[in-house]
């Protein structure tokens, strides 16, 4: 399969949840928690979501899965719109494009065995299979991801966090997807345990030829991992770059300061380091201009009249400021 | 300033003794940044709390040696150690989230330890706590004085719990995973301040964290924890460049960074082990890929070698540098 044809199309997906507030419960405000966001990924290829908390990141996610109905816009899997399918055939599609979590604490069913847990989307989508079927399919998606059989009689809570990452990872594997979105699936594992979930994740791409939407807030976890990087910020995309480029063309002033705000394990000074001042504006009623505008050094008067557009730049990528870094 | 030799911690759960913690030994100096380091269940929380005396409340069974400041904290009792604890030794605890009372005006949470452990009037305390506000660069500190802790942002609250802690002027603070629930721009502004603050006010930080880019752009010291022990113990710049302990090596070796070639993320294989069935020689010879017999059968001899840094491996002459 050729890794240059677009697997999905996100176009100008947007949406806003209303605030209600005061006496009567009226609405007093918008909240623009996705806002006008267009990417491609190809097939293959895995794109990385980064940003800080309240960014829109996994409002997308649920976007994208139709947890949440969009506004507007249109989510393209393989040239088919997904937001006009009807419940019925959306919980087909659903099959194809799976998710994983971020707390494998919470995701799992305590009072399930982990079999009973692997068991369960065959179940939903009543699949038949004989007892010894049935075992030997769940077994194999124990060992895809590293587990023995042993932990299918196993409860959740005998589980260590890593090894219940793994069970959720392979229950979302249990369908057979081509597209997995995997929301901030390391953030609650120690380092150690996610680097062994991060090499199990790239081998079982290689494997079953996955394509990944992976979502994170640590930049040089998305930077190592994916192909390309998107930048979210107020729930606009500010930039999309390759990951090759992150540590030398970002060409943003919001993805420059989350690289600059990213310690290395390499002894510093503290002082050295340029830090963002601030913290991310509420997303509530939002000003006209770029969000970024108020925490940004390289502020200029324009930025705060006119919303910056993503253009495509020299090196591929695509960026929305009026004046560039690099 | 402040010496722990051979800390362990006992407890006694359905009549099985478990030592999660023992043989812990360090020191830091006036001034001095030690950062603790290690993964979940390696006893650096509790190794905190041991040094603020509240194991003991909670059944633990406490040995060996903690002097701080010329004192011996373990001999104090229980009433001696509640001035020492807020006035000279503070904690700032990991989630401002939680820690802080939703139902008070985050100011007066700030003005409740200052009356307590300073003998000043009300009116004091009030212009006290908005110095320290300020000097924690909280815009607008008179009005969030008032505020409770739902209407601030996370960086907000984690300001207040460390004005709360810095405002006895103690000589030692103990921070736990003070930034890991914060967003990393907001965390780049908290570990900065910590770093002023220890220098401006001449006080000890140990911060207890498993974030080594936190340690290495802040800390002068280390002590890598593993399973209860500490394994490595030394100078940060001596222990990040030239590590002695395997584990040391390898923690650093599973750490991403931008720019790393792909496919060549470590990871370290296996589980740390849990106290109740920790193995009786090195506890990290289950996960270590150097691991001899004599591993699995003795605990190995914590060594000081030539650069400063000491270390608890029998395989400590390895030659371990960093790529």
């Amino acid at each position: 399969m050729s890794i240059s044809k677009n697997y999905i199309e996100v176009k100008n997906l947007s949406v806003s949840f209303k605030v209600s507030g005061g006496l009567l419960l009226r609405t007093i405000g918008v909240v623009k928690a996705v806002n006008d966001v267009s990417f491609s990924i190809k097939k293959g290829e895995i794109l990385g979501v980064v940003g800080e908390s309240g960014c829109g990141k996994s409002t997308l996610a649920r976007l994208m899965l139709r947890l949440i109905e969009a506004n507007t816009g249109s989510v393209e899997v393989d040239g088919k719109n997904i937001l006009e399918l009807s419940k019925q055939k959306m919980k087909i599609q659903r099959d194809n494009m799976r998710m994983v979590f971020q707390d494998p604490y919470s995701v799992m069913d305590p009072r399930y065995t982990i079999f009973r847990s692997l068991s369960e989307p065959f179940e939903i989508r009543g699949i038949k299979h004989s007892r010894e079927e049935r075992h030997e399919i769940v077994n194999e998606l124990l060992e895809m991801v590293g587990l023995s059989p042993e932990h299918g009689f196993s409860y959740p809570h005998e589980l260590s966090g890593g090894q219940k990452q793994r069970a959720d990872i392979a229950r979302a594997l249990a369908l057979n997807p081509e597209f997995l979105i995997l929301d901030e699936p390391t953030a609650a594992l120690d380092v150690s345990v996610q680097a062994q979930i991060i090499n199990l994740l790239e081998s079982l791409r290689e494997k079953l030829n996955l394509t990944y939407l992976f979502i994170s807030h640590d930049l040089s976890l998305v930077s190592y991992f994916c192909d390309r990087v998107v930048v979210m910020y107020l729930g606009r995309i500010v930039e999309i770059i390759s990951a090759d480029n992150v540590g030398t063309q970002a060409h943003h002033p919001y993805t420059k300061a989350l690289i600059d705000n990213v310690f290395t394990t390499t002894p510093g000074n503290i002082a050295d380091i340029e830090i963002l001042e601030g913290e991310v504006p509420s997303p509530f009623n939002l000003p006209s201009g770029c969000g970024f505008a108020s925490r940004c050094p390289h502020v200029k008067p324009s930025c705060t009249e006119l919303a910056p557009q993503l253009e495509t730049t020299a090196d591929g990528g695509q960026v929305a400021c009026h004046f560039p870094l690099n | 300033m402040l010496k722990v030799s051979d800390l362990a911690v006992e407890f006694t759960v359905d009549k099985k003794t478990i030592r999660p913690i023992s043989g812990i030994s360090f020191e830091m100096q006036k001034g001095e940044v030690l950062g603790v380091v290690g993964e979940t269940g390696s006893g650096k929380s509790l190794t905190a709390h041991a040094i603020m005396g509240l194991t003991s409340l909670v059944g633990g069974k406490i040995s060996g040696q903690i002097v701080f400041e010329g004192k011996d904290l373990l001999s104090k009792s229980h009433k001696d150690m509640q001035s020492i604890r807020g006035a000279e030794i503070s904690f700032i605890p990991q989630n401002p989230m939680t820690s802080l009372d939703p139902v008070y005006r985050v100011g007066d949470q700030i003005v409740e330890g200052l009356l307590k452990h300073l003998k000043i009037t009300k009116w004091a305390a009030k212009k006290r706590a908005i110095e320290l506000m300020e000097q924690l660069r909280i815009p607008n500190a008179e009005r969030v004085f008032e505020q409770y802790p739902h209407q601030l942002s996370g960086g907000l609250k984690q300001r207040i719990v460390i004005a709360i802690g810095i405002g006895t002027e103690p000589k030692l603070i103990i921070a736990d995973e003070p930034t890991t629930a914060l967003d990393v721009t907001v965390q780049a502004q908290i570990i900065r301040l910590f770093k002023e603050l220890t220098v401006a006010n001449n006080v000890g930080l140990l911060l207890i964290t498993h974030d080594l880019g936190v340690i290495a752009q802040i800390c002068d010291k280390i002590a890598v924890m593993y399973a209860g022990n500490v394994v490595e113990h030394g100078d940060i710049k001596t222990v990040f460049s030239d590590p002695k302990h395997p584990y040391t090596r390898a923690l650093l070796d599973c750490i991403p960074y931008i720019g790393m070639k792909k496919g060549s993320l470590k990871a370290i294989e296996g589980n740390v082990p849990t106290p109740s069935n920790f193995p009786k020689g090195c506890r990290y010879s289950s996960r270590c890929p150097y691991v001899i017999p004599q591993c699995k059968t003795e605990f190995p001899e914590t060594i000081e070698l030539a650069c400063g840094t000491k270390v608890t491996c029998n395989k400590f002459d390895l030659n371990l540098p960093r790529h």
